[in-house]
């Protein structure tokens, strides 16, 4: 068993245990923490597939900007009151039951694919080297020159930036959105009405 | 060797928990965490085929999911917030103004 291999069973069981966790614990705080665990357990397996960018991202963005805006909405909102309330919802077992056909349904689809896949027709991985350079063609002063760019987030970048540059403009205008929208919602207040 | 199909199986099973958990709790915040697990989910299966087909393609789409799930939790905390002004509360069962 290599290194990697060995890596990805630890990371793939902090990341089940943590999302078990978020489902199981009956205080948000608790959840929040597991959610951690798991979205950090995930960053490593980015990083088990040529994502070291993604693995970056994913750091900053969700262990450290998501999970500090959902510890400040913990603390904002009354907790402490509600632990002694049940915590699950008024129809779980009808919910738990569609939880585990669908598990049921596409674990099968899974596993079949996987049974499939253990044949003759089981193939050598794509070449990575596509992940982590970057081909430049640009006109020089009349010529064409190629000039190859080494490393993962150089890759992403050339990638970001040339072939999915307005996707990239439309979540720019998608987080300006929702950043208005955020504190619109958050600044109004609303009389009580019960 | 680790193997695609093993990525797309953990993928799945974190999925599945988040499905589980957006339906089980009446926490609207543990609710929304577990849409951030649905999201994870899918950001593990774009990165494991793009790695598969060795192609950008996939990583940069996960950039793009995280870029929404930030948005997703910034709007969706703020509609909690508001929430429990108006409620007092953060209970999914609380908030039936329109249930029939």
């Amino acid at each position: 068993m290599g290194g990697a291999t060995f890596l990805f069973w630890i990371l793939a069981t902090a990341a089940v245990v943590g999302a078990v966790g978020v489902v199981a614990f009956r205080q948000p705080i608790h959840s929040a923490l597991s959610l951690l665990v798991c979205l950090l357990a995930v960053a490593g397996i980015f990083v088990l597939n040529h994502a070291e960018f993604l693995f970056a991202v994913q750091v900053l963005v969700y262990t450290g900007g998501i999970m500090v805006l959902f510890l400040f909405t913990i603390m904002l909102v009354n907790i402490r009151r509600q632990a002694q309330e049940p915590f699950l919802h008024t129809r779980a077992a009808g919910a738990l039951l569609i939880g585990v056909l669908f598990f049921a349904i596409i674990g099968s689809a899974v596993v079949g694919d996987m049974r499939r896949q253990t044949g003759e027709e089981l193939r050598e991985p794509a070449d990575a080297s596509a992940l982590t350079t970057t081909v430049i063609k640009e006109k020089v002063r009349g010529e064409m020159r190629e000039t190859t760019v080494m490393g993962n987030s150089q890759a992403v970048s050339w990638s970001l930036y040339r072939d999915y540059l307005i996707p990239f403009e439309v979540a720019s205008i998608f987080l300006l959105v929702a950043m208005i929208g955020a504190v619109v919602l958050g600044k109004r207040t609303m009389e009580r009405i019960d | 060797m680790v193997e695609t199909s093993d990525y797309v199986a953990l993928s799945f099973i974190l999925f599945a928990i988040g499905v589980v958990g957006v339906m089980v709790r009446r926490n609207l915040l543990t609710v929304l965490m577990s849409i951030e697990l649905i999201l994870n989910a899918v950001n593990i299966n774009l990165v494991a085929f793009s790695r598969e087909l060795g192609d950008l393609g996939g990583q940069l789409f996960a950039i793009f999911v995280i870029t929404v799930a930030a948005g997703e939790a910034a709007i969706g905390l703020a509609i909690i917030i508001a929430l429990y002004r108006l409620k007092g509360s953060v209970n999914l069962d609380d908030a039936s103004e329109l249930k029939g």
